[in-house]
């Protein structure tokens, strides 16, 4: 039929969305709910054909999509992949997505990928050098990206700078866009016995152009001292939402994505997620 | 003390090495266990990729002797790309060096026949040729000419019966498998890949195909391994299954 007002897909709505699952295919295609955008992992969609390409193609036509890279290792020591870089500018320039992020992490090392966003240590040396690569990444790609603040199980001795300071450093020097995960935010200063709202009060919200939210694992550390795990397996923590109403009052609303990548739940469940996003953001514009 | 990334790695895939100092708690104590987080994450995250790539080995050798398997063969390969759907590559030559595995002779094809598959799935999609142009071409011209076929297209040629193996691991009331060699092709008519059993002479057949060869060769290749071989019954394989694209002079 006829769509006389067509969804801008250009760019990412400040809705809810989801991490694309091929499970929810049917469901997604039949009746999204609240949900209005989906991510995907860069990386899952770089075969040459088949099943994963044939159903983004389809999906991208109604939805506003983000790529969201898992496997760049922005933070490593040594050059970026060049490869690499070459599959995701294939990427962006077929899909075109309205939004493209990655993580403040490395995960290669040498020849190797360690498929885990390793942590940083936050220090001068550092902040060039992530710079450089944001800068790299942005020019090979043509776009602005966004990047994303870790979840910390650990502190690095040397670091000199916090990482609020880093990343608005990173933004400034490169032009790019930050990615909020409010789960990170409380994983880390849980981990690391610090306050989230003073991390929020201090983050540079004007640069953020999406937000993440998961579920976390609790652990204890060799002290008893809680250790939270980011594993994206489970609903999205009460004082994580808590968090996530305090950033969309004090920063107003944006595109809100809900990651649940382990133990994946059927669709309802996943859509009630968004659901809650979805009370959040309406009760900021009302 | 500064941790380089060097360090890092090499007590991560390493259990036995001493976790790096120059970690803390954000509160000045040592990382300690804090560190295992990120080895955790790595082995399992890895080690369940292989899970999801090779799930016939898994089942074939127990969940637990696999995730033994999974572990030696990622401390000894780790990805060397960030597209982990097709890690897993070196898995037919470690399984023949790992101790508990070497001595069962059709797991290495077993483990090539599940990565074709994988291979299959995300390999490009192609135009089927129209049967018309099959049928309206001269019997000459056809002989002559070189046979494409699509880029799902995967041959497992082995001295073990690995697709009756695959099957009764995978699809409800296969028959138990019986000792002979078997050559598979797998063919993906659309978006699901799907292995099938050549008859005779099949295998020569296909590997004659996908070395470009002429139909004329490839037809001498089949029947010099099996004079039995059906070349009907192969071409109507191919053409139901939309793995036939193009006839190259």
């Amino acid at each position: 039929m006829f769509d006389e007002n067509p969804k801008p897909i250009d760019r990412l709505p400040n809705a809810p969305g989801v991490g694309y699952k091929p499970q929810h295919f049917a469901d997604i295609t039949n009746d999204p709910g609240v949900v209005g955008w989906l991510e995907i992992h860069a990386e899952n969609y770089m075969g040459d054909g088949g099943r994963p390409l044939a159903q983004l193609r389809h999906l991208a036509e109604t939805f506003a999509m983000s790529a969201h890279g898992v496997g760049l290792s922005i933070g490593g020591e040594t050059r970026l992949d060049p490869d690499h870089l070459k599959r995701l500018k294939h990427l962006n320039d077929w899909l075109k997505p309205a939004s493209f992020s990655e993580h403040l992490a490395w995960s290669t090392h040498g020849a190797e990928f360690l498929n885990d966003l390793l942590p940083l240590p936050y220090t001068e040396a550092t902040v060039t050098r992530v710079a450089d690569h944001v800068d790299e990444l942005q020019e090979t790609i043509g776009r602005k990206v966004l990047l994303e603040n870790p979840s910390s199980y650990l502190a690095f001795t040397e670091s000199t700078m916090s990482e609020t300071d880093f990343l608005r450093e990173i933004a400034r020097r490169t032009g790019c866009g930050l990615l909020l995960d409010v789960n990170n935010v409380f994983v880390s200063a849980t981990n690391l016995d610090t306050d989230p709202i003073a991390y929020i009060d201090d983050f540079p919200l004007d640069h953020v152009g999406e937000i993440h939210l998961g579920g976390h694992d609790e652990d204890e550390d060799d002290h008893g001292a809680p250790l939270l795990i980011d594993s994206h397996g489970r609903e999205v923590a009460d004082p994580v939402w808590a968090l996530y109403d305090y950033v969309i009052a004090k920063g107003g609303v944006r595109p809100t994505l809900i990651e649940w990548d382990n133990d994946v739940p059927d669709w309802p469940t996943l859509e009630a997620e968004a659901q809650r996003a979805q009370a959040i953001l309406q009760k900021a514009v009302a | 003390m500064n941790v380089d990334q060097d360090t890092f790695r090499q007590a991560l895939l390493d259990p036995k090495a001493p976790r790096p100092t120059g970690l803390s708690d954000g509160h000045g104590l040592e990382a300690g266990r804090r560190f295992d987080v990120y080895r955790n994450n790595v082995t399992v995250s890895l080690a369940e990729a292989l899970e999801t790539a090779f799930p016939t080995i898994a089942k074939l050798v127990g969940a637990q002797n696999f995730k033994l398997l999974a572990t030696s063969y990622l401390r000894q390969y780790p990805p060397t790309s960030p597209l982990m759907m097709f890690y897993g590559k070196d898995m037919p030559a470690f399984i023949q060096t790992f101790e508990p595995t070497k001595s069962i002779g059709y797991l290495p094809d077993i483990a090539r026949l599940e990565l074709a598959l994988r291979h299959s799935y995300h390999a490009a999609d192609a135009t089927p040729l129209d049967p018309a142009i099959l049928q309206s071409t001269p019997p000459d011209t056809l002989m002559a000419s070189k046979p494409t076929l699509a880029p799902a297209t995967r041959l497992i040629r082995s001295k073990w019966p690995i697709h009756a193996i695959w099957a009764f691991n995978t699809l409800p009331g296969a028959p138990k498998p019986t000792m002979a060699a078997q050559d598979t092709l797998i063919l993906r008519p659309d978006l699901d890949p799907e292995p099938h059993l050549l008859p005779p002479g099949g295998g020569a057949f296909v590997a004659a195909l996908l070395d470009e060869t002429t139909l004329a060769n490839a037809i001498e290749a089949a029947t010099t391994e099996d004079p039995a071989f059906d070349l009907s019954a192969m071409l109507a394989l191919l053409i139901t299954n939309n793995a036939l694209t193009d006839l190259k002079d």
